[in-house]
């Protein structure tokens, strides 16, 4: 079942995953719990240290991190934790770390969110927290932490793609910063709409110098890696350090804008996309992450990077489609899988040489 | 630069690559020749094998009337090298190890190399790499898997090419894992296979293994030069052979590759600035430490000149180094690592 309140003593205080800055609308979208809510603290080395110590050792890497968050959560003092599910191992996540963490000893309710995206299903399960959740409440919750979620989205696309080129170092993790705090703060549209139309402006007004030898990459992948930077390194930072313009279409705005009755046509255009690389469906993001490929390299794109944790099967299964494409179209795809283990010297290593590799072909068109 | 003491002095470019297991540099002159190469055991001190290999080079550069105008350097102990050296260019293996093959085989088509502890390729089209993958899991498949099992066998595995060779039915080693495969080279030596056949056996490991990690899913297509410690083996190359159907090019420096690279890009970049071979003379330290000022637990390592900060890194925000440099009593850090 949905939500597990048993164990629960005293008033609720409740939890969750980290992803990227997500923390900020999902905080909007648990206010009408009306109870406490308990940011886990900052990703570090030890979350995920914490994570792998107690998770089965091949699990996929975002159930550690999720993991790790959690004991963090419940030790300043969580009671009651939220996780969500997808279509592969994701779907066991909640049942799997709430039985983990029991037998470390925690005592805890669980609210694991069944309905994807639908709205209906969520206040069904957060009506059992707070019975006198109204719908107008939830509701306005929901569209809020929607807009915070668009407008994250937005001014860090923009960042993504000019934050390589910034003329003094630091400028735009400096606006972005200062950005981020600001949204936090807001539970108006009207005043997101104002705070999304300021930052974009500010940080188009940044000064940067785009070089001659820029490079365009593309990141596709796993949405969990994708859109936590601690998981996967920073590869943004990285690629950004190394001069690239880099481009990512997984957001949570276009999940949700492709969730629910969007779904099946969505999948749809994926698979068109995809062809003749695929087929059908290969379950998860795997089908996404051929079809962005395909389109990146056709926009013009001089590489692009696939990021998964290590074991992520519609992952992997997209791979042998990546790897074909690569090859009959010579279009650069560094594969990149992360777990515990993952060496960043390494990940340097093969960025530097991926840079490098990209500029060279520029430098020297090929027939 | 251009005369010195009234001598004519021509310009040479030194090349480093300290690998996990050798240390390898080269002097070019402008026109890429090699004035000077050496190849050394790092055996786990990294700045005392940079400090010999320049000893070698510079009794080869010496009397040449060459002077070393630029400095590149690659390998896993690049970033260290780089900063003893004071290196106008710091690369990744990769790229120095394509760039150094296409100066001498401007047709290839496919690199193989093969190190001590990493295996790579690269696929080259029309001058150009276009792909490439490393090894990602595990050391199967790499040099250090060779001289493990020749350890247990007993055969140098400096001979381990020659043994292959003579072998006419080669035994089927389990190659996935160095450890696996040891337990199975055990159980085939146990029950009779000869030695020459096993080591053909592992030799065969290798290169299955090679072909089915990191040339999974590439093109391999002819001409293949391959290089790296393990290229000297001819059983290896042998194997190669037999598996891809091709022609398997070693070139007589392919030990050399990666640092003759570097040396060309260092050239390249036209950065250039004096450089002694007295900084063989020089003390340095390297010290590490975990910085312990999040859970983050950075290990941050600093490198000292006569006890004084030339460089660091391992640190994720710029407090690291300074904790790290003030624990320690070690003067301020002004420079940032070069990345």
């Amino acid at each position: 079942m949905g939500v597990n309140l048993a164990q629960v003593e005293g008033a609720y205080k409740v939890s969750f995953p980290h992803m990227g800055n997500y923390c900020i609308p999902v905080r909007t979208l648990a206010e009408p719990l009306e109870c406490e809510i308990v940011t886990p603290p900052k990703m570090t080395r030890r979350t995920l240290e914490l994570g792998a110590r107690h998770s089965p050792e091949f699990v996929c890497v975002p159930f550690k991190y999720n993991l790790g968050n959690y004991i963090e959560a419940l030790d300043i003092g969580a009671n009651l934790l939220i996780q969500a599910g997808g279509g592969c191992r994701f779907g066991y996540y909640a049942e799997v770390q709430e039985a983990i963490l029991r037998d470390l000893g925690y005592q805890f309710g669980m609210v694991r969110l069944l309905g994807g995206f639908d709205l209906r299903e969520h206040i069904r399960d957060f009506r059992a927290v707070n019975p006198r959740l109204t719908l107008w409440r939830a509701l306005k919750a929901y569209r809020v932490a929607l807009r915070q979620t668009k407008a994250l989205d937005q001014v860090e696309e923009l960042m993504r793609k000019n934050a390589g080129f910034e003329v003094e170092d630091g400028a735009f993790e400096r606006i972005h910063k200062r950005f981020l705090a600001e949204l936090d703060k807001a539970r108006e549209i009207r005043v997101i709409e104002d705070i999304e139309r300021r930052y974009l402006a500010e940080m188009a007004s940044v000064p940067i110098e785009r070089p001659d030898d820029m490079l365009r990459v593309g990141i596709v992948g796993e949405l969990y890696v994708l859109m936590e930077p601690f998981s996967n390194y920073f590869v943004e930072k990285e690629l950004a350090r190394r001069g690239v313009e880099v481009h990512r279409f997984v957001t949570v705005s276009h999940m949700v804008e492709n969730a629910g009755k969007h779904k099946d046509a969505y999948l749809r255009r994926m698979i068109e996309l995809a062809d003749p690389y695929l087929k059908y469906h290969v379950g998860a993001d795997g089908t996404e992450s051929v079809a962005m490929t395909h389109k990146l390299m056709r926009d013009g794109f001089d590489g692009v990077l696939h990021l998964k944790p290590f074991g992520c099967m519609p992952e992997v299964n997209a791979m042998a489609a990546l790897q074909r494409l690569s090859r009959e179209h010579t279009f650069p795809v560094l594969f990149i899988s992360y777990d515990e283990q993952t060496s960043e010297t390494g990940l340097a290593t093969r960025l530097d040489a991926f840079c490098d590799m990209l500029r060279m072909r520029k430098g020297k068109p090929s027939r | 630069m251009g005369s010195w003491k009234g001598e004519r002095v021509s310009k040479a470019y030194l090349g480093v690559d300290v690998g996990s297991i050798s240390t390898k540099a080269v002097a070019l002159d402008s026109g890429g020749e090699v004035l000077a190469r050496s190849y050394l055991w790092t055996e786990g001190n990294p700045v005392r094998a940079v400090k010999n290999v320049l000893a070698e080079v510079e009794e080869q550069v010496d009397g040449t009337g060459a002077e070393i105008v630029a400095v590149g350097t690659t390998g896993s102990a690049r970033q260290l090298t780089g900063a003893i050296l004071g290196a106008q260019v710091v690369k990744n293996e990769i790229t120095s190890h394509a760039v150094g093959t296409l100066s001498r085989h401007s047709d290839v088509q496919t690199i193989f190399e093969i190190g001590g502890q990493d295996s790579k390729i690269i696929i080259v089209r029309d001058g150009v790499p276009v792909d490439y993958a490393m090894n990602t899991l595990c050391a199967a498949g790499t040099g250090s898997f060779l001289s493990s099992q020749a350890r247990r066998i007993g055969v140098p595995v400096e001979e381990f090419g020659e043994y292959a060779l003579r072998s006419k039915r080669a035994t089927k080693i389990a190659g996935r894992c160095t450890v696996f495969a040891e337990s199975d080279l055990v159980h085939k030596a146990q029950i009779g296979h000869a030695v020459e056949d096993i080591i053909a056996g592992l030799c065969n490991a290798i290169v299955g293994n090679y072909l089915n990690n990191v040339g999974k899913g590439k093109e391999i297509l002819a001409p293949i030069v391959f290089q790296g410690g393990v290229s000297k083996n001819v059983g290896v190359v042998h194997a190669f052979e037999q598996a891809t159907g091709h022609e398997v090019m070693v070139d007589e420096d392919g030990h050399l590759m990666g640092s003759l690279g570097v040396a060309l890009v260092a050239r390249d970049s036209g950065g250039e600035a004096p450089f002694s071979f007295a900084v063989r003379d020089v003390a340095f330290e390297t010290v590490g430490e975990e910085c312990g000022g999040c859970p983050n637990e950075c290990e941050v390592v600093l490198v000292l000149r006569e006890g004084e900060v030339l460089d660091g890194w391992g640190n994720r925000c710029p407090r690291g180094m300074e904790r790290v440099a003030e624990r320690l009593g070690v003067s301020k850090v002004t420079v940032t690592s070069a990345g």
